[in-house]
């Protein structure tokens, strides 16, 4: 039983932080109907720069700046450099140019620092706080749902309660019409990248020191999982990212708690596969095929 | 030849279809692609005799990977699937043979059958696992897929993991693999064996890809790729059709990583992970998707460029340090990068720039 | 009469289908043009490309003496031309209130834009009582509504409506023409307005426009467009 508690706990972290990167990429689906395929490693990218900053500062908050302005212009980058430019004869043109990018980011992070492990310091006390003599949880653990709530909840004033919000949801819905009312709608476009970047980029900083540390392909599993949270909560849905994120989460941290944590890539493609044949919508949706 | 006369009218409507053109392009497709594999087996049995050992192993390497490229640049140029999973389906072709030469050689059970029986079995294990990917894919479209066959890349590592009394881990297994045959002679060199066998493989996927895509079968890929609903209408089984083309890209995949075991004589989950996927993925890409020649363009960059690259950064003389971070990662870089400009500034590939440039060369003189 | 909108020998199209030929057409100051004309006689298209929606491939679009084509499409609202679009434009997924906003985002003015939404409101009372509704939830005359309320929440000088009346009731379609004789005759504004429902869109237009496989084969007053059988069997078919 107290292991169960301490698997939930540790599967709600992990959850949470899948959250916030599946609602990146439930971001950029919306604005743009692509699957940022090099989600991971634009995040890999960015909490190298983070660790190695805070590590050179010796602050972990200037490290996590770093990271949030890192990801901001490195999606603006990626937007406006590359992806504006992919023709659409093809619906697969996207995909196959956002893996191109993972194989060049991945790549020079690897020449720059090597292809081991280094470790990412955590900026608090990881030793679980006890309730009635049962381990919860860490303060690095209530850091990840601190941040990733005020993420949830800053994403959704900004799209309900702003114009910028407005614009940008307009622009993806109706891109002419919102047009010919005067909204730039390739400035909402690189925002929409822009932001998505920035929140995956905080995923990936939070993640890391609970797994193995910093490699230049650390977030591909995480990528994975958190594909699968997008898929189980539908990719429309930010709501949906959110719930698949806590779902996938305790899945699989009861799967690596009680079958071992090699088979992580299994359960996610179970999950996957599960939710994708039995309800491809998400489980928000109802059941509908599958097409782009 | 009796089949290029034109056919006498069967029915009324043939009284308005233009008979197709005869000449030497007619004829049976079968005898044509056969024709080419000879050629292009009596060219190589004399190439592997004018290069260097080392030479003829990046030549079964190259081979290797066009066994794999011909087989997914069917799936996803011809009939718009897009696998990041084809480096696991190499996997399960490699692990299969190495278990089975191994099992072979144990036994003490030996002869010029072993190897082909293993590679079968290789080819047969990847098409299974290619069909129960496939069933699932037959219902998924784009960017799903794309996430899912990610995520059986992924899978690999899981597997040699939790089962290492099989697969050994991360360490990989050795492959036991025959000499040349003594008929060969004594001082008959092991690389040039091994290029015949690669390259007899390489042939086989060639011609059974080719022989497919010109079927009608190869219609209906493209049929399906190109619109799902109106090939339901013409009568297509869309999910089938679907499904055929994975399995029997899986089933090339099988037998290229079969090979790649049989010439590097060890199988370890690094090599068949997700940037093998990519890099397969790139070399259609750079060939040309959908095209046979230019999946053979793509196998031969593959091997070529680590290659160049590597003779490149070894002439700076760099610091070991630098220069072990070079080994590996400047290839990746160059090809994510080459697969990020060819995809924005010329989609078609390598391939298609050559019948471009034909083309007007023809036109020119 | 000045004139708001010159179009001079436009010619456009799709790829290498050319749509548009040697159009040219010139709109009065505080007037309706009616653009008449069968399927596929590229009045919508003349509308999309005044807006920059489609590139012209020659001529100029002069509106209130500039030209239009070095105007990005984003700005034009800004300049007073409001485009509801062929099927209306609501977006399905914002509410109406939503909806309404957008239309008066880019203005600097914010409390005249809360006034313009205000006086649309009143205008058409039913979105007033359906401002948290999806635009999906709508019927289609009050689709049309809130497209036109939208344009106007922008108080453009030059509306451009592409076939307001489709889908719609003959009463509904008669209240949206009648709407649009009074915002011409109280406020001045300038209507462009493509229409397949002859009848209803001359009974209010100051002059017609029709148009035949891309090319403008007739331009006169409205009255005279209603007299002219021959013309009306030609062209306008009734």
């Amino acid at each position: 039983m107290e292991r169960f508690i301490f698997l939930t706990f540790d599967g709600l972290s992990r959850g949470a932080v899948y959250a916030a990167f599946a609602l990146a990429l439930v971001l950029i689906w919306r604005a743009a109907r692509v699957v940022n395929f090099a989600q991971g490693a634009m995040a890999v990218v960015t909490a190298y720069a983070a660790y190695m900053v805070s590590d050179a500062v010796g602050s972990y908050l200037v490290g996590f700046l770093v990271a949030l302005v890192g990801g901001l212009l490195l999606g603006a980058l990626v937007e406006r450099g590359l992806m504006r430019f992919v023709g659409h004869a093809n619906p697969l043109n996207d995909v196959i140019v956002a893996l191109g990018l993972v194989l060049l980011l991945t790549a020079v992070v690897g020449i720059i620092f090597g292809g081991e492990f280094r470790a990412a310091n955590q900026p608090f006390d990881t030793s679980a706080i006890e309730v009635g003599g049962v381990p919860l949880m860490s303060r690095y653990d209530l850091f990840i749902w601190g941040t990733v709530a005020t993420i949830v909840v800053l994403l959704a004033l900004l799209f309900t309660r702003t114009a910028v919000g407005l614009r940008m949801r307009a622009a993806a819905f109706a891109p002419e019409v919102s047009r010919l009312l005067g909204v730039n709608v390739g400035r909402m476009l690189t925002l929409g990248w822009a932001l998505a970047a920035v929140v995956g980029a905080v995923a990936g900083v939070l993640i890391l020191p609970t797994e193995l540390g910093l490699h230049p392909h650390a977030m591909d599993i995480v990528f994975a999982s958190s594909f699968a949270a997008a898929i189980v909560g539908g990719l429309d849905s930010p709501v949906g990212a959110v719930v698949g994120g806590i779902i996938v989460g305790l899945i699989l941290s009861y799967v690596s708690g009680y079958l071992g944590a090699a088979l992580t890539p299994v359960a996610v493609l179970a999950v996957l596969l599960a939710v994708l044949l039995l309800r491809p919508g998400g489980i928000f949706s109802g059941v509908r095929a599958r097409t782009v | 030849m009796s089949t290029t006369k034109v056919r006498p009218a069967r029915s009324p409507i043939s009284r308005f279809v233009t008979p197709r053109p005869t000449g030497p392009r007619r004829g049976s497709t079968l005898l044509r692609h056969l024709l080419w594999v000879a050629v292009g087996a009596v060219a190589v049995y004399f190439v592997s005799y004018g290069i260097d050992p080392f030479r003829n192993y990046q030549l079964a390497t190259v081979a290797a990977y066009l066994c794999v490229t011909a087989g997914l640049t069917m799936l996803t140029g011809l009939n718009g699937q897009l696998s990041l999973g084809h480096g696991a389906l190499m996997a399960c072709g490699a692990y299969t043979v190495a278990l089975a030469q191994n099992e072979f050689s144990d036994r003490g059970v030996l002869g010029a059958w072993a190897l082909p029986v293993s590679l079968a079995l290789g080819v047969l294990v990847a098409a299974l696992a290619g069909a129960l990917i496939g069933v699932c894919a037959a219902r998924l479209r784009g960017p799903y897929l794309a996430g899912v066959t990610l995520a059986v890349a992924l899978v690999v590592p899981a597997f040699t993991t939790r089962f290492a009394g099989l697969f050994n881990a991360d360490q990989g297994l050795s492959v036991y693999v025959d000499p040349a045959p003594a008929a060969l002679g004594p001082y008959f060199p092991p690389e040039r064996w091994q290029a015949w066998i690669a390259i007899g493989a390489a042939m086989l996927s060639l011609l059974i890809v080719a022989n497919l895509v010109h079927s009608r079968y190869g219609r209906a890929f493209k049929a399906v790729r190109d619109d799902e609903v109106a090939a339901k209408l013409a009568g297509i089984h869309v999910a089938r059709t679907q499904v055929l083309a994975f399995v029997v890209s899986a089933g090339c995949a099988g037998l290229g990583g079969g090979v790649l075991a049989v010439i590097s004589q060890s199988v370890s989950p690094s090599v068949f992970g997700l940037t093998l996927s990519l890099n397969l993925l790139l070399a259609i890409v750079l060939g040309g998707l959908g095209s046979l020649f230019g999946a053979a363009w793509g196998a031969l960059l593959l091997v070529l460029l680590p290659y160049l690259t590597t003779q490149v950064t070894r002439g700076l003389e760099l610091s070991p340090g630098l220069a072990n971070k070079l080994e590996g990662n400047l290839p990746l870089a160059i090809f994510g990068l080459t697969l990020i400009i060819v995809m924005l500034v010329a989609p078609g590939g390598i391939q298609d720039a050559f019948r471009a440039l034909g083309r007007t060369v023809r036109r020119r003189f | 009469m000045t004139a708001v909108l010159e179009v001079d020998n436009l010619n456009a199209g799709y790829g290498v289908v050319p749509v548009l030929q040697d159009v040219n057409l010139t709109v009065a100051a505080g007037t309706i043009t009616a653009v008449l004309g069968a399927n596929g006689a590229g009045k919508t298209t003349l509308l999309r490309t005044i807006t920059g929606l489609v590139r012209p491939t020659g001529g100029r679009i002069l509106f209130s003496g500039a030209d239009l084509r070095a105007v990005k499409v984003e700005q034009l609202v800004r300049r007073g031309i409001a485009h509801v679009p062929e099927g209306r434009g609501v977006v399905a997924e914002l509410t109406v209130d939503e909806n309404l906003r957008l239309g008066g985002l880019w203005r600097k003015d914010k409390a005249d834009a809360k006034k313009a939404t205000a006086e649309v409101y009143e205008l058409f009372e039913p979105l007033a009582r359906r401002r948290a509704h999806l635009g999906h939830q709508l019927s289609g005359g009050e689709r049309q509504m809130l497209a036109l309320g939208r344009a106007l929440v922008a108080r453009p000088t030059l509306l451009l409506l592409d076939e307001p009346s489709l889908g719609l009731a003959p009463k509904v379609t008669a209240q949206i023409m009648a709407l649009l004789k009074r915002l011409r005759d109280d406020t001045g504004l300038t209507v462009l307005l493509v229409e397949q429902n002859v009848r209803g869109a001359l009974s209010i237009a100051d002059r017609g426009v029709v148009m035949s496989l891309g090319r403008i084969v007739m331009s006169a007053g409205a009255d005279e467009l209603l007299a002219d059988d021959g013309l009306r069997h030609a062209y306008l078919g009734f």
